[in-house]
């Protein structure tokens, strides 16, 4: 299999990062050769296999829904690349 | 001062109990030499004034019933550490302050222990080199123009070059054991469930486990039995009975079963991998353990699976990397365009590539033939161990098919770097305990390692199996300290 440049550019949108002509060659022929590699699967016959849903076999626990950390808000926003008060800035979404 | 760092974790511990050696003293000593060690690159971030002042503190009123009383300790950067930066490697976290910490650094400090500084590592944990990090790659101490392995090759340059008595990694593929292999260092990857994922930045959440790296076995016992928990706020982690590792290591193995893998022995593997697998065969009998022949079939399949599940899981996790909420963001001319210049500049190529693949193995029409086919043959290669496992106690396989390699050699065919992963990766994708140990030297003089692979939550035993070979292999680091002018 193949997978060409209007893939790629695809993918790009999909995932939410930007590149470039230079670039999407370069993931092009990259990717190309990693599922060259993984192709390999195809080998196997595994209509009769049921797949692997989690590791540990455990069921999920309940727990009682209560707050534990309160009033971190402010240590949150700290993090944040631009803010207004208590709220995180972006560029503008509407016009 | 400099004998200091030369002392294991439990001889340490042992000074310190006996009032031979202040917390003060060591911690002095292992900053000392983290300075005198800039050029390895194992520190992105150090925390070495505050951690004098914890040492000061330990020394007022010395509780010397904990485990790691007043030890200082670096780790891998991708543990969240409340109020000191937290980068995974990445230019994207270059700024973030976690406002939490992870159980398993939480779990180390509860033991009296000090944190010295944050390690290098492979940008998001991916890569088998540290060569993907931001910032730059780490030098192995074993030999300046080598990689140290990764992702955790902060980690295992940093206890390979003494300049902490232990520490943790990561592993999601191999990025535990196949840097201690690089280095000369002990490296266990510990039962899916075992350590707590609460706070450690995400990878591949089904493969990712916490683990301790370190110059010996029983100072790896030591650390494994204070960093794994049940812990509630990881909804994977397992409540299990879990041993006193370093109380219960023994060197006795007499009649252990152990499983050797002809699926181990791949095209154009070395003579000197082969003849230490062979060493390590007759180690084993020499500890009165018996070797049986057995097969894992599915092996070969185990690296293309990995490569689906685990950029799948990448690509979902890092979906929270958008420049809004932390971390850094890039100028856009609108909210989309914001978000996709923050993770082209914020993500290195390695990080984005493997989100590409994710997204396409998820993506609309390709779902079955990748990531459903991936979780089926996973399935396949589980049943493998637990069919084994019916006859035999732990497998014994080689940790890497090749000593650690040159900085720059493999950069340029990710394939090649993936081949690094063949196999530590089977472990990861069956959830089960696995251990490198060094256990000899190849040609150049670089080190080789051996893998103990365990049945799910049987770390005891894989942990008394690497001690006794230990004991036999009487390995040598060959450090020459280089790098110290």
């Amino acid at each position: 299999m193949s997978i060409d440049l209007k893939t790629i550019k695809h993918i790009s949108k999909l995932s939410r990062i930007s590149v470039d002509e230079r670039k999407a060659e370069k993931l092009a022929s990259d990717l190309n050769s990693i599922f060259d590699f993984i192709e390999k699967l195809n080998e196997l016959k595994t209509d009769k296999v049921k797949p692997l849903t989690s590791i540990a076999e455990t069921t999920l626990k309940l727990r009682s829904d209560e707050v534990k950390s309160k009033n971190i808000r402010e240590q949150i926003i700290k993090n944040s690349p631009q803010d207004n008060e208590d709220y995180f800035v972006v560029p503008k979404v509407i016009e | 001062m400099s004998d200091i760092t030369k002392q294991s974790l439990t001889e340490l511990v042992e000074n310190i109990k006996i009032k031979k050696l202040s917390s003060t003293d060591i911690t002095k000593a292992f900053i000392e030499r983290s300075e005198k060690s800039k050029e390895l690159n194992a520190y992105i971030t150090d925390d070495f004034t505050s951690a004098l002042d914890k040492a000061k503190k330990f020394d007022q009123k010395p509780n010397l019933d904990l485990k790691l009383p007043g030890i200082p300790i670096a780790v891998k950067d991708l543990f969240c550490t409340k109020n000191i930066k937290t980068t995974a490697g990445s230019k994207i976290l270059n700024n973030f302050v976690p406002t939490y910490e992870s159980t398993v650094t939480e779990n180390i400090w509860n033991e009296g222990a000090i944190l010295l500084g944050k390690l290098n590592c492979d940008e998001f944990a991916m890569g088998s080199s540290n060569e993907t990090s931001f910032f730059g790659n780490v030098q192995n101490p074993i030999n300046k123009d080598l990689v140290p392995g990764g992702s955790s090759g902060g980690s295992a340059s940093a206890v390979a070059g003494q300049l902490t008595p232990i520490t943790i990694g990561t592993d999601t593929g191999g990025s535990i054991r196949q840097p201690a292999s690089f280095t000369g260092t002990v490296g266990l990857k510990p039962t899916y469930g075992s350590c707590s994922r609460y706070g450690i930045v995400a990878f591949a959440s089904s493969l990712d486990q916490a683990g301790p790296m370190a110059q010996n076995v029983k100072d790896c016992a030591l650390l494994q039995e204070v960093i794994s928990s049940y812990d509630t706020k990881d909804s994977t982690s397992i409540d299990f009975k879990r041993n006193k590792y370093s109380k219960e290591l023994t060197n006795n193995i007499k009649g252990k079963k152990i499983g050797i893998p002809k699926e181990y022995r791949v095209d154009g593997m070395s003579k000197e991998i082969e003849d230490l697998w062979q060493k390590g065969i007759q180690y084993v009998k020499d500890c009165g353990a018996e070797t049986i022949d057995i097969s894992l079939p599915h092996t070969s399949y185990a690296l293309p699976t990995y490569y689906i599940v685990a950029p799948a899981e990448a690509s979902s996790n890092l979906a929270r990397y958008d420049g809004v909420k932390y971390g850094f963001r890039a100028k856009g001319e609108n909210l989309i365009d914001m978000y996709e210049k923050t993770r082209s500049e914020g993500f290195g190529a390695e990080v984005q590539r493997r989100i590409m693949i994710g997204t396409y193995v998820l993506s609309s029409g390709y779902y079955d033939a990748y990531y459903l086919k991936a979780q089926k043959v996973r399935k396949l290669i589980k049943n493998d161990f637990d069919e084994v496992y019916k006859k035999v106690d732990a497998i014994l396989t080689p940790s890497t098919p090749s000593s650690a390699f040159k900085i720059g050699e493999k950069t340029n065919d990710p394939v090649s770097m993936y081949l690094n992963d063949i196999f530590t990766v089977p472990v990861n994708l069956a959830g089960l305990p696995g251990i490198s140990i060094p256990a000899g030297h190849d040609s150049k003089g670089y080190p080789l390692g051996l893998q103990i692979i365990g049945k799910a939550f049987d770390e005891q035993n894989i942990l008394n199996i690497a001690y006794a070979m230990e004991e036999k292999i009487n390995f040598k680091n060959k450090i020459t300290d280089w790098w110290i002018k």
